[in-house]
């Protein structure tokens, strides 16, 4: 036994091995046998499940943004339109280590500081699965070399769509405002399912009053999707709806003329259709490029506009409160007329100054030596302030109140853009809750000349002279004529913007005051007859001229000793022609000096372009 | 006048394997087509590989068994060397796998898979059969070595393959069953100390492989993505390039260990049994040249790389339907990728050597 196993029995042997085959075989028959029943598991008795799953993969619902409606002026002119632009995008869920690809982006794309800090901040508040837009507007040869390069950065993309963009730029940005990113706090106004695709939103002006009809509302698509989230092949579309176009009441050509008669000036210039309450002009100025906000803008350029003392963000029209100074003389004199206090003819002494009885203080007339005997027309005419003391003393500033607030003074017009400011019109109650203090007489007479606590809007003021070219009716002041595209055309009728008119008790009395308006323009002393010599169309006007700086009473200061910024603002308000009217304006041109010097001539450059195509009144027209 | 087979066979090639590796090697090009999202370069580099691998496969079947017995301890020492090499200068991601040879880099790994089954084969056919514990321990000693220098790469998958190649000479030798039972037992009862001394992903792959909703996009994400993709593949499949679990990218390694998901999505139930059809004419030709063979180096070989190519199979498929853990085995002749190829076209030839030499053998 202990020799025989080391002779080879290659028979045995043999055996041996043909019995491990066998073996083997069965094994591998086995073997086969798991992984078919397993094939047939998956693939034919759990087939419809799987089938599901596969599909669900790759099917993948995306919203898709509508198209912003555009803007347009009412000649026709574009304010605000879409144009193709590329933005690089991540989903950070794909991305995986992004603070590495970003080191590597900045080689290929411009990557300041700023943007990188938008992003992170933007990063930490989105969805792991929705992409995140690390920089807006790529210059064509940015989206060229990260197109090379794409594979290197998994989950970013180069997303192409249409960036806001408004041609007229510095000049309309008052009045259509501007769109900006979609931030937190709009997340709290929005219905999310119709901005699930949409990155921006109205932020100001007109973009933000009609935000809801510029939109439009979302479509979908549904689309088969790769591993990485690219988009292969549309199974399925649902157009979005494009937002409403909107065509405003707003002039282009008479917007750039008044910026153009403004010069570089501070100021604003308000032009409406007293008619219909269309705004025709809306300019402000120094105004900034609306289209530095619409992708983010820089923070030196931020810092530059908002820390300016020209504050070109700032909208004067719309937000700028004034003392109306002069300009609302002809309003308080329709109150004296309308209380029974004056008669049109009863006459006023002026010898350069008032005194309140028994109080030695003299409250001057801008003119030193006086009007002499002053009517109301000719109180309007030139400016008496003498007249206005007296008339203000003998209404009290309570009936004053009243009377100015029916004009529109002291509270929003309701302008179809948000974020207008109210002015200020004073009241004995009004002093004792804001001030705490109880009203002096004396505050009643500087108030029956628009200076003191009263304030009023650039937009006030051309409203107010609007009421008094209609002879009352009011009509609310709007940018929206009307708007179509969407489901159905809709056209705005001018009957909604009308408001009770302001009824006197004598409807002749506008006439008064208007005459005196007309006066000032044509009469041969009026304050502004310089502005209306040559006029096309006769109008009516009143000059203004607003105290920056309280100079003492009994000081004659010349305006041109002081420095700029404590010079006075120059107004002027006007409505033309005085039959019918068609435009009313407000001019304010800030530490612009006298009003009739500096604001009329922007109202009459302003009402000569409007009457540019027409043909003078051969009898009237003379008359200046 | 000279029959074509006559030549073939002068050739040393055998028709019956060689027609069957044809066709799967075709097979393998039509799928892997689909999988590179139709790139026709990728199938013409494969076809250039699989020209290089029949060259290889032809080469070896010149050289006569004897020949081969006598020179594998040496492929298998410098093949060791190499190992050790690979982990002192190696290259690759994570896992030093590779040797850089300047020219092209090379897989010492890959080479054991051959050496390690022709040096025990070489080592017990002279050997009394079943082998004596002294011829059982060496031989052990002669599988293992290289396969714990392959778990140091680490690369778990190749060392248990390389492993089970050469374990399969001494299946096939005949050692005891009571020997093999009281391994296992053994094995089973090292089995915590093994999970201790893995690397993470390979724990999580094991983990995985139980429970791959745990954690659907990182390791599991692999598993139930081919599962879709099988399942979804159904009785006839989505048809060829129709595959969108594939062609979405949703498939990770399409084209190279999971190109069998591939298949299934798009060729179904019908086309993976037509595949498993082709593998079978393959293995039964081996076990053919197996039983035939003379010698017993011849059979212990050609059994041993059969059943080892039958393993590649089984792993691979058990990995793309969700039976095995994700382990880098790649789909004998279908899956994309030169190394594994070769080595698999070689072990053909080796087979081809074995069954056509032994007429020659005979005349000696």
């Amino acid at each position: 036994m202990k020799s025989l196993p080391t002779l080879k029995d290659v028979d045995r042997e043999r055996r041996l091995f043909r019995v491990r085959i066998i073996v083997a075989c069965v094994a591998m028959v086995l073997a086969v046998g798991v992984i078919v029943g397993r094939l047939v598991w998956l693939q034919v008795i759990n087939h419809d499940h799987f089938t599901t799953l596969s599909h669900e993969n790759r099917l993948k619902v995306v919203p898709l943004a509508p198209p912003r409606g555009l803007i347009f002026s009412r000649d026709g002119v574009v304010l605000a339109d879409n144009r193709p632009s590329f933005s690089l995008v991540v989903v950070p869920e794909n991305a995986g280590d992004v603070s590495a690809a970003l080191r590597e982006l900045a080689t290929i794309v411009e990557l300041d500081d700023e943007t990188l800090e938008q992003f992170s901040r933007e990063l930490d508040y989105a969805r792991r699965f929705e992409s995140v837009v690390l920089k807006s507007d790529l210059s064509p040869e940015e989206v060229a070399r990260f197109s090379v390069d794409r594979f290197r950065f998994p989950g970013f993309a180069v997303e192409a769509g249409l960036s806001r963009h408004y041609p007229l730029g510095e000049a309309m940005a008052h009045v259509v405002g501007y769109v900006g990113r979609i931030s937190e706090s709009d997340l709290a106004t929005i219905e999310p399912a119709e901005y699930r695709a949409t990155s921006h939103i109205g932020k100001i002006g007109v973009e933000k009053a009609r935000e809801n009809v510029l939109h439009g509302s979302a479509g979908y698509q549904r689309v088969e999707v790769n591993a990485q989230g690219r988009v292969l092949r549309v199974v399925e579309r649902t157009p979005p709806v494009p937002g409403a176009d909107l065509h405003l009441t707003i002039d282009a050509r008479l917007q750039l003329a008044a910026i153009k008669a403004l010069d570089g000036r501070k100021g604003a210039v308000v032009a409406l259709d007293p008619a219909t309450g269309a705004v025709l002009v809306f300019a402000s100025e120094p105004s900034f490029d609306p289209n530095a906000f619409v992708n983010g803008i820089s923070r030196a350029l931020y810092r530059q506009w908002s820390t300016s003392t020209d504050r070109p963000l700032f909208n004067r029209a719309l937000q700028g409160q004034y003392p109306p100074g002069s300009t609302i003389k002809p309003l308080v004199a329709l109150v004296g007329l309308e209380n029974g206090i004056r008669e049109p003819t009863q006459k006023t002494w002026c010898p350069g100054w008032y005194s309140l009885p028994g109080d030695s203080h003299r409250y001057r007339d801008w003119l030193r030596r006086g009007h002499g005997h002053v009517d109301m027309k000719f109180s309007i005419a030139h400016s008496c302030d003498v007249y206005y003391y007296d008339l203000a003393h003998d209404l009290g500033i309570s009936r004053l109140h009243d009377g100015l607030v029916r004009f529109g003074l002291g509270e929003i017009t309701g302008i179809d853009v948000p974020g207008e400011a109210s002015g200020l019109v004073p009241s004995a109650d009004w002093k004792r809750r804001a001030r705490k203090l109880p009203w002096y007489p004396g505050e009643t007479l500087i108030a029956g000349i628009g200076q003191g606590f009263m304030l009023a809007t650039p937009l006030q003021l051309a409203h107010a002279t609007g009421i008094v070219a209609m002879r009352g009716e009011v009509l609310i002041p709007h940018f929206l004529d009307q708007f179509d595209g969407g489901s159905s055309d809709t056209v705005v009728t001018p009957e909604i913007y009308r408001r009770p008119a302001v009824q006197l008790r004598d409807p002749a009395f506008w006439d008064q005051a208007i005459a005196g308006m007309v006066e000032v323009v044509h009469g041969p002393t009026g304050t502004a007859r310089r502005s209306g010599e040559g006029a096309v169309v006769r109008f009516a006007g009143k000059t203004g001229t607003a105290q920056v700086f309280g100079i003492a009473q009994d000081v004659d200061a010349k305006d041109q000793e002081l420095p700029e910024h404590l010079q006075d603002h120059a107004l002027f308000v006007a409505f033309a022609p005085i039959e019918q009217p068609q435009i009313a304006i407000a001019v304010i041109v800030e530490h612009g000096g006298g009003g009739s010097s500096t604001a009329a001539p922007i109202a009459r450059q302003l009402l000569d372009v409007y009457f540019e195509d027409t043909v003078p009144a051969p009898s009237k027209g003379a008359d200046g | 006048m000279v029959r074509p087979q006559s030549l073939l066979f002068r050739l040393h090639i055998d028709v019956p394997l060689l027609g069957a590796v044809l066709l799967t090697c075709t097979m393998g090009m039509v799928v892997l087509y689909s999988a590179s999202d139709q790139s026709m370069d990728v199938v013409f580099k494969q076809a250039v590989r699989i020209l290089i691998g029949l060259t290889a496969m032809i080469g070896i079947a010149q050289v006569s068994p004897r020949r081969l017995a006598r020179w594998a301890p040496a492929i298998y020492v410098i093949g060791l060397g190499l190992l050790a090499l690979v982990l002192v200068m190696g290259i690759g991601r994570g896992a030093q796998r590779w040797l850089d040879l300047g020219f092209m880099r090379f897989q010492p790994s890959e080479l054991m898979k051959l050496a390690v089954p022709l040096t025990v084969a070489s080592f017990m056919a002279d050997k009394v059969l079943p082998p004596r514990p002294r011829t059982t321990a060496l031989a052990l000693l002669l599988v293992l070595l290289p396969a714990a220098l392959i778990v140091k790469q680490p690369d778990l998958g190749t060392a248990i393959l390389v492993a089970t190649s050469g374990l399969f000479v001494l299946f096939f030798g005949g050692i005891g069953w009571r020997f093999m039972r009281n391994c296992a037992v053994l094995g089973l009862a090292a089995a915590p100390l093994a999970w201790y001394a893995m690397h993470d992903y390979q724990r999580r792959r094991v983990l995985t492989l139980f429970d791959p909703e745990q954690d659907p996009l990182g390791a599991g994400y692999h598993i139930i993505q081919s599962t879709i993709a099988v399942g979804s593949g159904g009785l006839h499949g989505k048809g060829w390039l129709n595959g969108t679990q594939s062609h979405l990218e949703f498939l990770p390694e399409r084209a190279t260990d999971f190109i069998f998901a591939v298949y299934c999505e798009e060729f179904g139930l019908v086309g993976v049994l037509v595949l498993l059809l082709a593998y079978a004419m393959i293995i039964v030709r081996g076990v053919q040249i197996a039983l035939d063979a003379q010698d017993m180096f011849g059979k212990l070989v050609s059994a041993s790389l059969t059943l080892t190519l039958f393993i590649y199979i089984f792993v691979n498929m058990g990995m793309v339907t969700g039976q095995l853990p994700v382990v880098g085995v790649p789909l004998p002749m279908i899956s994309y990728g030169g190394t594994s190829l070769v080595t698999i076209l070689i072990g053909f030839g080796i087979l081809m050597a074995v069954q056509t030499h032994r007429k020659f053998i005979a005349d000696t």
